[in-house]
């Protein structure tokens, strides 16, 4: 569904509430990347998956160049799927982890379902983009003379001061002077 | 005759059905002249609503000529008369419709023991609007048999164009009533969210009855752009958030009146309760998605009024009733009596102090109803307010 706003309609984008999201996606990629990069043998440690720092490292080069991608693209949805499928390699290889003699085995199941729900974002996030239209959006509408008030705004206010609200649809009497804080019918706080 | 035929979710088709009959002698057929989309149609249109069936004709804004009337309600309605009919069908004989309360009437709900399951008691019957309400034949369509004829209408003197008096039968007198609701003393602020057709009636409803200060909140600029050619100071959601732009609107008290026109499908989107509402309700343990009345409760003033026209079909969640109890709020809600206010409105449209075809963006052959069904949900080509000619 595309929804614009004065900020949206400039970049040609309608969602933003996904841009938001997409956004968030791709820092939070930089950030996964940097980690695998900077302490490949600490995660490969906590997941029992010695031997692999180099691929751990190498995912982590992956996420910061999706991350990158996403945020630095005008439209950033081949860059939230190319997360997916990254997605769908990083719960492979985990899965790798999961044969019985891995004593981090527990570890290993937390980090995918991590990855899982991480995963249904990005699927969300995808497809959300993938519906939108990438061509910018047509030229807003111009409805500001669009009053209603034939004898203009000003004749208008206050012109149904005729109407006499229906007893039954009248603020309860005990709340009145709550709600309409005159200073003369203001009642006086009981302590 | 062609008719606009609900046929499941997003499948509303232009069909040709069988011609309406007087069933009653109370019934009077009407020729359509004009009939609009409703943002309410839009919840059946994404079958939030239940209670529709492949087969059933939408509508329930619309207005015609007689050209048969049953022989109870001759005395009321002539062949050649000009209406406009409002959605609630009513009686007028039973206690409610005698107290004015004409959406709760007790006898036009032919299925009023479906509703009486759903809501504890009948409701009124509705054109179009499923069988929850009656299951009546809608009025996107060239012609319409309308119930208890003979109370359901309202007479159009010559001189007012379609246009003008066509939304007597549903929004404009939804946002009278919404405005009504609030009791507006002219030091009100009042709040109104969604700037659809019925927040844009009750924005000029709320300058009408002499609000100090209105308050429009939407994210379409379309619509933010006509609330503020109405005299609303607007909110941007997307963009800015609405309880501190409120309480800097109201040197942080909160506005005395608000008001929910936008109901059970509001679209916030980047906060922590409209994302529970959207899992909620695509897990099926949710009907509506009442961010909206969240938000109203939250900001409203203390021994404010929250005014609720906007269309709600089942089980909320996480309502913050303690904010309603601990700061004394009155709920005032339901669906419009319109019988009870269209005398008054038609004479303010007559006397030029409002003239409800503003809100029309769009006017197109029936058989092109669909597409718009589309256009209007999307807000594309920024369309607010549909009128179908059949």
């Amino acid at each position: 569904m595309r929804y614009e706003t004065e900020r949206t309609r400039r970049r040609g984008h309608a969602d933003t509430a996904t841009d938001t999201l997409a956004r968030g996606l791709g820092i939070f990629s930089i950030a996964l990347g940097i980690a695998e990069v900077v302490a490949p043998r600490a995660l490969a440690r906590a997941l029992g998956m010695k031997g692999q720092e180099g691929l751990i490292a190498g995912y982590g080069v992956r996420e910061i160049a999706t991350g990158i991608g996403i945020l630095a693209s005008k439209d950033p949805t081949p860059w939230i799927w190319g997360r997916v499928a990254g997605d769908g390699l990083d719960l492979a290889t985990l899965a790798t982890a999961l044969e019985g003699r891995n004593p981090k085995k527990g570890n290993v199941g937390i980090a995918m379902a991590a990855v899982a729900g991480v995963t249904a974002l990005d699927v969300y996030c995808a497809q959300t983009l993938s519906r939108e239209s990438p061509t910018p959006l047509p030229p807003m509408q111009d409805y500001s003379d669009r009053t209603g008030y034939p004898g203009g705004i000003q004749q208008s206010h206050g012109a149904a001061k005729d109407f006499e609200v229906p007893r039954d649809f009248r603020t309860p009497e005990a709340m009145r002077p709550y709600a309409q804080p005159q200073a003369s019918q203001r009642p006086t706080p009981s302590m | 005759m062609k008719a606009l035929v609900w046929h499941g979710t997003t499948d509303i088709r232009c069909d040709t059905v069988p011609d309406p009959q007087i069933e009653h002698p109370r019934d009077a057929i009407i020729k359509v002249t004009s009939c609009a989309i409703c943002g309410s149609d839009l919840h059946l249109y994404n079958h939030f609503m239940p209670g529709m069936k492949n087969g059933d004709i939408v509508g329930h804004e619309f207005m015609g000529e007689v050209v048969d009337v049953g022989t109870d309600a001759k005395g009321a309605l002539k062949v050649g008369d000009r209406v406009v009919v409002p959605f609630t069908i009513i009686c007028g004989e039973c206690d409610q419709c005698k107290r004015g309360n004409f959406s709760v009437c007790e006898r036009t709900n032919r299925n009023g023991h479906i509703a009486a399951k759903a809501f504890g008691h009948t409701t009124a019957g509705l054109f179009g609007y499923t069988h929850l309400t009656g299951g009546y034949p809608g009025g996107q369509a060239e012609y319409v048999r309308v119930p208890f004829a003979d109370k359901t209408h309202v007479k159009i003197p010559n001189g007012l164009t379609d246009e003008q008096v066509l939304f007597l039968g549903d929004i404009f007198p939804t946002g009278w009533q919404a405005a009504v609701q609030c009791d507006i003393e002219p030091t009100d602020t009042v709040a109104i969210w969604g700037a659809g057709p019925v927040g844009q009636m009750a924005i000029r409803s709320a300058i009408l009855l002499g609000a100090k200060q209105v308050i429009a909140i939407d994210r379409v600029p379309e619509r933010l752009d006509m609330a503020r050619a109405g005299g609303a100071i607007t909110i941007n959601f997307d963009e800015e958030s609405v309880i501190e732009r409120l309480n800097e609107l109201t040197n942080g008290k909160g506005p005395e009146k608000c008001i929910d026109s936008v109901g059970m499908e509001a679209h916030a989107a980047g906060t922590v309760d409209a994302m529970y509402d959207r899992v909620k309700q695509a897990t099926m343990m949710e009907t509506d998605r009442p961010h909206v009345l969240r938000e109203m409760a939250y900001v409203c003033r203390p021994a404010g009024t929250l005014s609720i026209p906007g269309v709600y079909g089942g089980l909320l969640d996480k309502i913050p009733f303690g904010a309603i109890m601990n700061k004394g709020l009155t709920i005032r809600t339901g669906q419009t009596h319109v019988n009870r206010w269209t005398d008054d409105l038609l004479r303010r449209i007559e006397e030029g102090q409002i003239d409800p075809s503003f809100v029309i963006t769009h006017t197109v052959p029936l058989d092109q109803g669909p597409d718009m069904y589309k256009v209007f949900r999307d807000k594309q080509d920024g369309c607010i307010k549909v009128v179908l000619k059949p």
